[in-house]
């Protein structure tokens, strides 16, 4: 399909948004990864997310590492910069894109064997870290460009399209992000637009890292009987556990739900996440017992998704462990101080020299 | 303690020999009186506070006016082992390092041995009489200074810390009274220290007192080898030069920085760091207009220099080989797709761990072609902390102009040792060349669409633009093959068009680099080329030989890609000794690949024990060319320096 051009003029009939554009300005080029590629329904998920959000492209800085997931940075917001960077170090950076311009609105594609095996360090730090980006993981279990070798996260007894079956135990994204002290852990599934596209949203509008595992299958490598990864087997063993509806600061929280069902939890720019149809004793916000819960799922073969936890916003809307809240920077991103504010000048430097003599 | 054969000195007047200059000995040193030239060390273990105490004395010397150098060999350890701190002070400026010493401090029963082994003959050793030293160290051609430092100090002081620290300052008051250090000059600089901390001001002044008194009273002081003031040091500081290097990053503007630990820059962004926290806060809610992370290795630190220079900041790493090794994948990334980026790489021994606290130009050739792939780099080989300081701000307009990573080739030596260089100067009309950055207003404006590797001015560089500026400027920034326009190719000849526009662009920086530092000398049918800190020791050789009739012209190179008048210079000389500390001779290696010289006038004079490089390595290493060709000189020439 990657022969076609996509056409430059826009029906006039289009939906805008706000900044009157459409979600076709919100696209990027063709993609080419194989039809039917979990990750080309992220791509479309994302490009939804930023126009509803109403974010100008150009304020935006896409990242990756290298595979597939890599590629698709490529495919959404033709009018963003965008960093292709090297295997597995996409985190760092993102989180040198981010000390520079902290306005930029980060978002960094990634996949299983760029997040959890070559760049499994970056990724733990680009956590602890607690950058304020969008951290997305296509997890298909597979290696595509280099041919169906296993992942870090194929689960165990997970079978390869060539019959060799995974005895080594998974990584889990989801569980070590929590372990890491994430700010804000989903996971989703490719096929599900409906709760991916809240789920992003709410993601880049979190303050901090925001980390979004998605089950991506891989149609050519990993789409088979025996694969945990595949279309079939997520559908079967998916738990749409937590529903989370996304609301814009200015919106009321219209949606009504049967009492004691809903839950809403403020996010830094005043938006709010409203969970609904959360099980009896769920509390998104409860670190160890997301945890725990995620675990007990797993036992009993269910894949747990939705935004799983949550760390509400605090009372003044700020955030003082995010980066730059660590960091202790000017409000400003540093690529905007003056010259003249950044240079001590010649009396200060004659004056300092007086200690070197 | 005394024996038969031991030269004890002892109080003036008892014995007549006591403390006074031996006879000329078979070097033709270290005879008669000499008056600032000399050297001398002390021997410490690590972890006993001895660096201000030594510190202290060189900054006194400096203060007398005396061109002088401080050398740290310290062990990669943190408490229990060996170091010493070496002075060299010498009226013509040369302080490179030198390996024979006029006195020596022992204050390490551990070293004794070795210590009392490197004292020159007719020298002086220092110890702590507090403890008999052992009598296999005996040598008849050395006289021995013992002063009871540890029972001085236990009867003076309270507490095994300040004891400690107190025994580190008599022997500052000792030396003092004899090399005839400035008593006024050691008192001021320690109210200068402890300003703020009356009670410890005292505590010195009483050790600095014991000691001097200790000597004056039972040594004849001055002794013959010793300091007295002069005029040298006008309008010069001493810095070293990672100091130096951070201090041209804050000037320079850069506001990004990233790295992890290592020896031997570890210091660099320490002092970035604190300039930073005290130049750069705003003066009004006393937030930062810095960033400074502490990554997770070097692979991190790298990536992050890489995306703030993409997001448009001044961003740098400061690491020493073995980081440069890690962060190689990262090096060819931003030579390919074009990311202005600072790397300073503070050498250390190598290959692999190496001996981290000691020096090295080993990363010479791996600077040069870091990275997989065709690629080639800007390199700038700065030869003391004056350097480290232009250098650095140099680095971050020729990484923006060029848009390519730029290295800055210091090494321990130059980084963490202490040099006395003119002071440091600064143009306030300077403003930070970002080279070719498409505004918003030009990208507005523009007709026709923005391609980021277009050479549109033919010169090789392209146009860039930064993130969140304007939709117009978007591209994708990437390691991945990419034709002129910045699209994705797997094509040959897009692809070969963009590799050969990189190529044409670095070789085009040659004449904007530092050109190389050269003094010809009329006559000369040899000529030294060297490279960063050996500078020191090949102008001592440089006089020494013309002291024998010998004119060497020489040269030191000062960036790659070479000036065009590297070139020129070595097709001048019949031998070109090219003096680096390596053992590959990887200066020599570049320049038999990248200029047209004679390959057969090129020869190595190499040193790579760690050491900083001093001036009889460069003899010892003439030493061949020298008795084929002019025996006679040979002969008369001196182990050591031209100062000797």
């Amino acid at each position: 399909m990657s022969h076609i051009r996509k056409p430059r003029v826009h029906h006039p009939g289009l939906a805008r948004n706000r900044l009157g554009l459409t979600r076709r300005d919100y696209e990027g080029a063709m993609s080419t990864l194989c039809a039917g590629c979990g990750h080309d329904s992220i791509t479309a998920a994302i490009i939804e997310a930023f126009w509803e959000l109403e974010i100008a492209p150009h304020e935006v800085a896409k990242t990756s590492g290298i595979g597939c997931s890599g590629k698709t940075p490529t495919y959404f917001l033709k009018e963003a910069h965008g960093f292709n960077g090297v295997h597995g170090r996409m985190p760092s950076i993102t989180t040198g894109a981010h000390a520079a311009n902290r306005d930029l609105v980060c978002i960094g594609v990634s996949g299983d064997g760029d997040s959890l095996s070559i760049g499994m360090g970056q990724f733990a730090h680009v956590v602890r870290r607690n950058v304020d980006m969008l951290y997305i993981i296509e997890n298909n279990g597979v290696y595509g460009l280099t041919k169906g070798q296993f992942s870090a996260s194929a689960d165990v007894g997970s079978k390869a399209k060539r019959g060799q079956v995974n005895r080594e135990h998974p990584i889990d994204s989801v569980l070590l992000a929590l372990n890491l002290g994430a700010g804000f852990v989903a996971r989703s599934f490719s096929g599900d637009k409906e709760q991916l596209v809240p789920i992003l949203k709410a993601g880049l509008r979190h303050r901090g890292f925001a980390l979004i595992d998605v089950i991506s299958p891989c149609v050519t490598f990993n789409d088979h009987h025996g694969s945990t990864k595949s279309y079939q087997y997520t559908r079967d063993h998916y738990n749409r556990l937590v529903y989370a509806d996304f609301v814009p600061p200015a919106h009321e929280i219209a949606a009504t739900y049967e009492s004691g069902d809903a839950r809403t939890v403020k996010l830094h720019d005043g938006s709010a996440i409203t969970f609904r149809k959360v099980p009896g004793d769920y509390d998104p916000t409860d670190r160890d017992r997301v945890y725990g819960y995620i675990r007990e799922r797993q036992r009993s073969g269910e894949v747990a998704t939705g935004l799983l936890y949550v760390e509400p916003a605090l009372e003044d809307g700020g955030n003082a462990s995010d980066f730059h809240g660590i960091q202790g920077t000017v409000p400003e991103p540093l690529t905007e101080c003056a010259f003249e504010d950044l240079c001590p000048g010649a009396d200060a430097l004659a004056k300092l020299q007086g200690r070197f003599r | 303690m005394k024996g038969p054969g031991r030269r004890t000195a002892t109080r003036r007047g008892t014995d007549p020999e006591a403390g006074r200059a031996q006879p000329a000995n078979e070097d033709g040193r270290a005879g008669g009186e000499r008056v600032n030239d000399l050297a001398f060390k002390i021997g410490t273990v690590n972890g006993t506070g001895s660096a201000s105490a030594n510190g202290l004395l060189r900054s006194a010397i400096f203060r007398m006016g005396i061109p002088v150098s401080g050398k740290n060999l310290f062990p990669s350890n943190i408490q229990g082992l060996p170091t010493w701190y070496e002075i060299r002070a010498n009226a013509r400026g040369h302080t490179a390092r030198t390996s024979r010493f006029d006195l020596v401090v022992a204050m390490n029963p551990a070293t004794y041995g070795r210590d009392v082994a490197e004292t020159v003959s007719g020298g002086w050793v220092m110890y702590d009489s507090s403890w008999p030293l052992p009598r296999e160290l005996d040598r008849d051609d050395v006289t021995f200074l013992g002063v009871p430092l540890a029972k001085m100090t236990v009867d003076h002081f309270e507490g095994s810390r300040v004891r400690i620290l107190m025994k580190n300052i008599c022997y500052v008051g000792a030396l003092a009274a004899l090399l005839q250090i400035d008593l006024a000059i050691v008192r001021q600089l320690l109210r200068e220290t402890f300003a703020a901390k009356a009670k410890l001001l005292d505590a010195n002044f009483q050790a600095i007192d014991l000691g001097y008194d200790y000597a004056m009273e039972h040594f004849d002081c001055p002794l013959p080898v010793r300091l007295e003031p002069m005029d040298g040091n006008r309008d010069s500081i001493v810095i070293d030069g990672n100091t130096a290097a951070a201090l041209g990053c804050l000037y320079a503007g850069a506001t990004v920085a990233a790295w992890y630990p290592i020896t031997p820059s570890t210091s660099l962004v320490d002092a970035f760091t604190a300039f930073c926290h005290r130049f750069r806060k705003d003066p009004e809610t006393g937030r930062n207009r810095f960033a400074i992370i502490q990554a997770e290795d070097e692979l991190a630190a790298a990536g992050m220099v890489l995306g703030a220079a993409w997001a448009g900041a001044r961003a740098f790493t400061s690491t020493s080989g073995a980081g440069l090794s890690l962060m190689s994948e990262f090096i060819g990334l931003a030579y390919y797709a074009e990311v202005p980026s600072v790397f300073f790489d503070v050498q250390r021994v190598g290959p692999s761990t190496g001996m981290p606290t000691r020096t090295q130009q080993g990363d010479i050739l791996f600077a040069a072609y870091a990275s997989h792939g065709d690629t080639r780099h800007i390199v700038l080989f700065p030869a003391d902390p004056r350097e480290c300081f232009d250098f650095a701000v140099e680095a971050f307009d020729l990484a923006e102009r060029f848009q390519t990573p730029v290295f800055v080739l210091s090494d321990l030596d130059i980084g963490m040792n202490d040099w006395v260089v003119p002071t440091l100067e600064w143009d306030d009309s300077y403003r930070p060349d970002r080279g070719k950055v498409a505004t918003a207003e030009e990208l507005e404006a523009a007709t026709g669409p923005f391609h980021r590797y277009l050479d549109v001015d033919g010169d090789g560089i392209p146009r860039r633009s930064l993130p969140g500026v304007h939709p117009a400027g978007a591209y994708l920034n990437r390691g991945s093959g990419h034709d002129r326009f910045g699209n994705y190719t797997e094509d040959s000849e897009p692809y070969a068009d963009v590799l050969a526009r990189v190529g044409r662009k670095i070789d085009g920086s040659a004449p904007h680099l530092p050109a190389p530092e050269i003094e010809l000398r009329e006559g000369a049918r040899i000529a030294f080329v060297t490279v960063g800190g050996c500078r020191g020791a090949v102008r001592e050789a440089v006089e020494v030989l013309a002291g024998r009739g010998i004119a060497t012209s020489w040269m030191r190179i000062r960036a790659f890609p070479f000036h065009g008048e590297v070139e020129a210079f070595l097709k001048r000389h019949e031998i070109n000794f090219v003096v680096e500390q390596n053992r590959d001779g990887q200066l020599r290696k570049l320049i038999v690949a990248e200029t047209e010289a004679a390959k057969g006038s090129l020869r190595s004079i190499l040193y790579y024990g760690g050491l900083p490089l001093s001036c009889h390595h460069v003899m010892d290493g003439l030493a061949p060319w020298l008795e084929a060709v002019a025996p006679a000189t040979a002969n008369g020439v001196q182990p050591e320096g031209a100062g000797r």
